[in-house]
């Protein structure tokens, strides 16, 4: 129907309208107008994990097992809804420190580790392989069916030498795409936008196929179910079978897809290393699962309308989707889907060659080259282009084993099995990832074993049973097991049954890969480095970058040898750009030849691993850099130094606290002496004013009458010795409170103290008709004072208990008697008492009992305050007890004098 | 808190969509007959799918509001 010619002539006018896109997208990308920065681009890259496998394989898959296909779909739409705390948290990491593929990630994550970034590399060629494989099978295939629509059953030997074509077109193709220069990010813009093209053209093709069955052939989903009812096998169709596993194949195959589209090197490419800005996954956690749905859409109607055209079973499932528009005359339509199916391919065919050579040429090869010593590879000027090589040789070397793989294994498998398969062996991977970004105790050791023990089951379960068909193992191999031993056969291992071959391989390798995994990391204490790297990598979003404990190294580098080394991989003119761009955001200076900065040195470190990969790139600075972890005694020092900063600091606070304290009394005694300056003032002011009011009366009227005269002059006279005696008081208080009183200290009877006191005060009791008691207790004893002191003391509470006791039937009584080497001595009234609270301030300076209650307080408020400071030089205590409406009782002791005792 | 509150809301969908579209609920709708055409398992399956995607458009639409604003 199709001339091979058009076939071809369409094929090729194809690719070189992607090759256009990717160029226009290169040179964009350059002028920096970035035609991919956006949501919508970022979504349909991702939409390279829909390969030839969902464009062929889906429709195959469902006339197999039904919806069973859908899994693959739904796994990544889960996933996907999860990317906010996995995928961009992958992708922080990434970019903060350039990470370059799934393997530069593992190896950095632990500790860049050379060994476990080649063995993730070894994995992930072993395990993609085969995809890729299948991605050469459905475009040979579908270009046989096109070109011979009866020779689809036939053996291929005569078009053999298509698939080696295709395989070497799709070589040159990436090669073309992905290795034209080196780039210390890995970002290739222009590839990522003819690859949203290609995610467009293939839903386009699907879709058209899709919507011409449907409702060219059939009139609306209806229709077509209705008469797809008749066929035998429908209910397989339509429904999950009751056979047992068959659900514990399902979750199996969501999870593992659910890893897939994390670590398929194709997704993490596009997903991580291409990705422009962390937004764009906003968008595309939506936009890229509806993607998704949208494909999925028309699978059953393609795969109903297969069975219904081709009843005799004479066409394979799997190129339903060309054979169906060919039979029906449609050229154009049949043309449009081998396109998509093309496109379906040869996205990912790139993309995962792209992916794969970076790390088969970081993790492998490159780590060998450089320890090799006689190449004397780190003193050679350019090593960019021999990157390239490397990289272009991996690429056409991936193709080839594709290629022979798809020889080996034959054509019997269908598409789906075959990806299936390399899903399984990057799941692998999941235990290392996603233990790495939130666990900080996983170890190298750990996920080196958990890999290694996971890798093994696969290679047991998935890949040696493959081969089986390639004639490579014997049929015993798969149905009694190696050497017979039955135990042992890779699909029932351990006489597991009733799980599908890929699930059967899932459950024992997570087994063992995590079961390693954790044990390991639990046990094993993980070293200097991989601890800085764990901590990097799971507080990703809680750093920043000054914090990074990569600065704890102490290095030391020349710059000129930083330089040159950069430049031998990236070459000249990218290193100073790099540099410069440095140097803008952190204002280093370049004065010296020596730097000691480990930041610097972490960026040059971290600019070589975009182009080598982190564990070759930690070796080649280790080339020249003098950089050693710090040792116990550099550690115990800091240890020490801390530890001194928080003695001092502790003293510090304790000085503070001190500072703060003698601050506040400060600020008390300044608002005490303010206080007590404004009083005296007050004090002093009031029998002044009272004098001075009434001499003016006398001198303004000389004819008073005599009477009067003498009673104002008697209040002058009063108002004046209130005067002195404040005075007198305020001269004793600031003397006795500055310690310059002049003390007379004698023997003295304190009973004689007292007598004298009352014998002052005797007018004032007689006045007031007050009773006196006397209660003394003989002998008496003598003590050592102030007589004058002590005698005002004694003065000052007889006058205060006169003063507030009854004013109709006063009583006083006066009390002493000996407690132990103290005599004490009380002086109690039957007044009006005074209440709790002013019991205890009642002896501060200008604080008088219920001041406010009563106006002007009697007393200058300074006589208590005297009191006690005389009683307590003598070493005596005073104090009060009293309760309101019982009177108040003045007590204190004062020492007996040491002759005495 | 915001942010901790949309991490949530994802965690609880993926439980959700995990808990739909496997067994058991899934076996619920393995029934045979047709709804508009559709066999009804297929039915169920891309509804549920949708929905999932829907409410993944909305809370990211929140999130993506709000770094705008």
């Amino acid at each position: 129907m199709l001339a091979t010619k058009t076939i071809l002539f369409f094929s090729f006018s194809y690719i070189a309208l992607l090759f256009a896109i990717a160029y226009y997208g290169d040179k964009k990308a350059d002028a920096g107008a970035s035609i991919i920065s956006n949501p919508y681009i970022y979504a349909l890259s991702l939409a390279v994990y829909c390969t030839a496998w969902t464009f062929y394989g889906s429709v195959g898959r469902a006339v197999a097992s039904g919806p069973n296909f859908l899994t693959i779909y739904l796994g990544p739409t889960l996933m996907i809804g999860l990317s906010w705390f996995v995928l961009r948290k992958i992708i922080r990491i990434s970019k903060t420190y350039r990470i370059t593929s799934i393997a530069d990630f593992i190896a950095s994550r632990y500790g860049k580790s050379t060994t476990l970034g080649g063995l993730v590399a070894i994995i992930a060629v072993v395990g993609i392989v085969p995809y890729i494989s299948l991605q050469l099978k459905a475009i040979s295939r579908g270009f046989l069916t096109l070109t011979n629509h009866s020779a689809v059953a036939e053996q291929a030997t005569v078009f053999a030498d298509t698939d080696f074509y295709v395989a070497l077109l799709l070589a040159v193709f990436s090669i073309f795409f992905g290795t034209r220069h080196l780039d210390v990010t890995e970002r290739h813009e222009g590839l990522v936008a003819a690859i949203a093209f290609e995610s467009v053209v293939k839903l386009a093709a699907f879709l058209a196929l899709g919507l011409f069955v449907t409702f060219g052939l059939y009139n609306g989903f209806g229709d077509l179910t209705r008469q797809a009812a008749s066929l035998p096998n429908a209910q397989n169709l339509f429904n999950i079978s009751m056979e047992p596993g068959t659900y514990a194949n399902w979750v199996f195959q969501i999870f593992v897809s659910m890893m897939a589209i994390l670590f398929l090197p194709r997704q993490f490419q596009v997903a991580v290393v291409e990705n422009v800005n962390e937004k764009h996954l906003n968008k595309a956690m939506w936009l890229f699962p509806l993607y998704l749905i949208i494909i999925n859409l028309f699978v059953l109607p393609v795969a109903l309308s297969g069975l219904l055209h081709f009843p005799d079973g004479n066409v394979d499932p799997d190129t339903f989707v060309l054979a169906l528009p060919m039979s029906q005359g449609q050229p154009v339509l049949t043309l449009l889907v081998f396109i998509g199916g093309m496109s379906a391919a040869t996205g990912m065919v790139i993309v995962e060659t792209i992916a794969l050579s970076t790390m088969i040429c970081n993790q492998l090869v490159m780590p060998v080259l450089l320890r090799f010593e006689p190449l004397k590879l780190p003193q050679r000027s350019d090593l960019s282009s021999l990157i390239l090589t490397i990289r272009r040789i991996s690429i056409i070397l991936l193709l080839l084993l594709g290629y022979i793989y798809f020889r080996l294994t034959g054509e019997y498998h269908p598409l789906v099995s075959i990806g299936l398969q390399s899903f399984v062996a990057v799941t692998q991977f999941a235990p290392s990832v996603l233990g790495g970004i939130f666990w900080k105790d996983a170890t190298r050791s750990g996920a080196f074993w958990g890999l290694t023990a996971g890798f093994g089951i696969w290679i047991y379960t998935l890949f040696l049973p493959s081969l089986v068909q390639g004639g490579l193992l014997p049929e015993s191999f798969i149905s009694q097991g190696p050497w017979g031993i039955e135990w042992l056969r890779p699909y029932q291992l351990f006489g597991l049954q009733s799980l599908s071959q890929k699930s059967h391989s899932v459950f024992w390798s997570m087994l063992l890969n995590i079961g390693l995994f954790v044990g390991i990391s639990v046990f094993k204490q993980p070293t200097a480095l991989e601890h800085t790297q764990a901590a990097r990598f799971v507080d990703i979003f809680k750093r920043s970058e000054d914090k990074d404990p990569a600065l704890m190294w102490r290095v030391q580098a020349s710059l000129p040898a930083l330089k040159s080394l950069l430049s031998r991989f990236l070459g000249e003119r990218k290193t100073l750009m790099a540099l410069k761009a440095y140097n803008r955001q952190k204002k280093i200076g370049w004065e010296n030849d020596i730097i000691e900065d480990a930041g610097l040195i972490a960026h040059f470190e971290s600019l070589l691993a975009g182009a080598i990969g982190s564990a070759s790139a930690r070796v080649m600075i280790a080339t020249t850099v003098k950089e050693e972890p710090l040792g116990i005694d550099e550690v115990m020092d800091m240890l020490d130094e801390t530890r001194h900063a928080i003695a001092y600091s502790h003293e510090l606070e304790k000085a503070t606290a001190e500072l703060k304290r003698v601050n506040e009394r400060l600020t008390e005694l300044d608002r005490l002496k303010d206080d007590f300056i404004a009083t005296v003032t007050h004090e002093l002011k009031t029998p002044l004013t009272s004098v001075r009011s009434l001499t003016e009366i006398l001198h303004a009227n000389p004819e008073l009458p005599l009477e009067q005269r003498n009673q104002f002059l008697s209040i002058i006279v009063k108002e004046n010795e209130r005067l002195s005696r404040l005075i007198t008081q305020v001269l004793d208080f600031q003397k006795i409170e500055s310690g310059v009183a002049d003390w007379q200290l004698d023997h003295i009877d304190i009973h004689a103290i007292i007598e004298d006191a009352l014998a002052a005060s005797a007018q004032l009791i007689q006045e007031k008709q007050i009773q006196l008691d006397k209660d003394f207790t003989r002998p008496h004893h003598t003590i050592r004072g102030d007589r004058d002191r002590l005698i005002q003391v004694m003065m000052n509470l007889i006058s205060n208990a006169i003063k507030f006791c009854d004013q109709e039937k006063g009583h006083i009584q006066i009390r002493t008697a000996q407690e132990n080497d103290f005599i004490r001595i009380d002086i109690t009234d039957n007044g009006a008492g005074i209440h709790k609270q002013d019991q205890e301030i009642i002896f501060e300076k200008f604080r008088q009992a219920n001041a406010a209650k009563e106006g002007r307080p009697p007393g200058t408020g300074l006589g208590l305050t005297i009191t006690k400071q005389i009683i307590e030089f003598h070493e005596g205590r005073i104090w009060v007890e009293s309760e309101p409406g019982k009177g108040t009782a003045f007590s204190f002791i004062l020492p007996i004098s040491t002759e005495d005792k | 808190m915001e942010s901790k509150n949309q991490t949530n809301l994802l965690i609880s969908l993926f439980i959700l969509g995990s808990l739909l579209l496997n067994f058991p609920i899934l076996s619920l709708f393995n029934l045979k007959g047709f709804l508009m055409g559709v066999p009804l398992l297929y039915f169920y399956i891309f509804t549920a799918w949708a929905l999932l995607v829907v409410l993944i458009g909305l809370i990211m639409r929140k999130t993506t509001d709000r770094e705008k604003s």
